[in-house]
């Protein structure tokens, strides 16, 4: 082969750089294992059950909606109840429902959106850190 | 697949929820057929009342920054004189006792509210049981409900106005730079059933009630003295009532 040994040596130089990324994921320091979220705060380790207003992964995935839902039923519809799946009845409030049990903002909110690559401005009004 | 299972479990999860308009008959929020009002006894209220208590117990409730400069202070209720508050009423010998009287001023939450004429995102909007409200997350600062409203109730957030609060209460939010603020007749107490915050600290002197209830407190101490709203000639219908004599002694 004409210059066999330098098209090998680039060939394998070059099939290493391209599989780089799928080595390091593979073998690497987790390299996508997700945010880490805590839940650990004084009012969620005092309740007996750890329940949330709606499911876990209904949660992840669609808190924003039911935040949404729920602002438009508190100022424009003057609705304040919510009543979860289970039938308990809570407050429809970011500031006391929501960040009254997450009141570690770093590590529960942050945690994911910084993760997501989202930017919110909820917390410019709502101030999570003082309750 | 994963979607389609959160989906589902969104529209579970947000049963609870009220329809957003129309269907559930309380759109607009509030009680259909009340009409929040207040009536205010001017001479009680100068012999009475202590405004700087009132103002404070208001701006800490709703964290409502505290500005020095005219133009940028924020005002939910504040003290005009009765010459300002009720210019028109330009009296060649008004009573000194009535010209020189202090009287509280606030948004009157009118029936045919100018300024939620004007709002070009309903940012500002009437409940049904009156009060006008607002939804701060709506409004974009373009101010032409403060130019609408003739009686200056309206404040825009100049600047931060976390900036000039003391302490905030995790209660109710803040607003931002760029918002339009005002005041709210206490609508999240009268939800839970308690009494605007003015009136409970205003010792009787400003008095709450439903101005479609015959009997209440509001309507009764109207049918029994001569009361005045500002600038009522306008058609606003104004919601908030000032009687000079009279409330006293029939509330």
């Amino acid at each position: 082969m004409y210059k066999g040994k330098r098209i090998v040596a680039f060939a394998v130089v070059f099939c290493a750089v391209v599989l780089m990324p799928f080595w390091a994921n593979a073998f690497g320091a987790s390299a996508s294992s997700g945010p880490e979220v805590s839940t650990d705060t004084p009012a969620i380790n005092q309740m007996d059950e750890k329940q949330c207003v709606a499911e876990t992964e209904y949660m992840k995935g669609s808190h924003m909606q039911l935040l949404d839902q729920w602002r438009t039923d508190v100022v424009r519809n003057g609705s304040r109840e919510y009543t979860s799946d289970s039938g308990q009845v809570y407050e429809k409030s970011l500031d006391g429902t929501c960040l009254g049990c997450h009141s570690n903002k770093e590590e529960f909110c942050d945690a994911c959106h910084d993760y997501a690559g989202v930017d919110l401005y909820c917390w410019d009004c709502h101030d999570g850190s003082a309750s | 697949m994963m979607g389609a299972a959160l989906g589902a479990a969104g529209l579970g999860a947000l049963s609870g929820c009220s329809p957003t308009e129309g269907a559930s008959g309380r759109a607009g929020g509030g009680v259909e057929g009340r009409h929040w009002g207040f009536v205010v006894d001017v001479e009680k209220f100068n012999r009475v009342a202590d405004m700087d208590k009132i103002r404070s117990v208001c701006a800490k409730a709703y964290n409502i920054p505290s500005i020095d400069d005219p133009k940028e202070e924020i005002k939910w209720i504040w003290e005009e004189p009765f010459e300002d508050s009720f210019a028109e009423m330009d009296e060649a010998y008004l009573a000194d006792a009535v010209k020189d009287s202090d009287v509280p001023v606030l948004c009157n939450h009118c029936e045919e509210p100018p300024c939620v004429r004007v709002c070009p995102t309903q940012a500002t909007f009437k409940r049904k049981d009156g009060i006008v409200e607002m939804d701060y997350h709506r409004c974009i600062g373009c101010r032409f409900c403060m130019a609408a409203c003739p009686y200056g109730a309206r404040s825009l957030n100049f600047s931060d106005p976390v900036k000039h609060l003391d302490h905030v209460n995790p209660d109710f939010p803040t607003r931002t730079r760029g918002v339009v603020e005002k005041c709210t007749l206490c609508s999240d107490r009268i939800d839970r059933g308690e009494m605007p915050l003015c009136a409970e600290a205003s010792n009787g002197s400003i008095l709450f009630g439903d101005l479609n209830d015959p009997d209440s407190d509001v309507r009764r101490a109207l049918a029994q003295s001569f009361s005045i709203r500002r600038r009522a000639s306008l058609g606003t219908g104004p919601s908030v009532y000032y009687v000079l004599k009279g409330v006293e002694e029939h509330a």
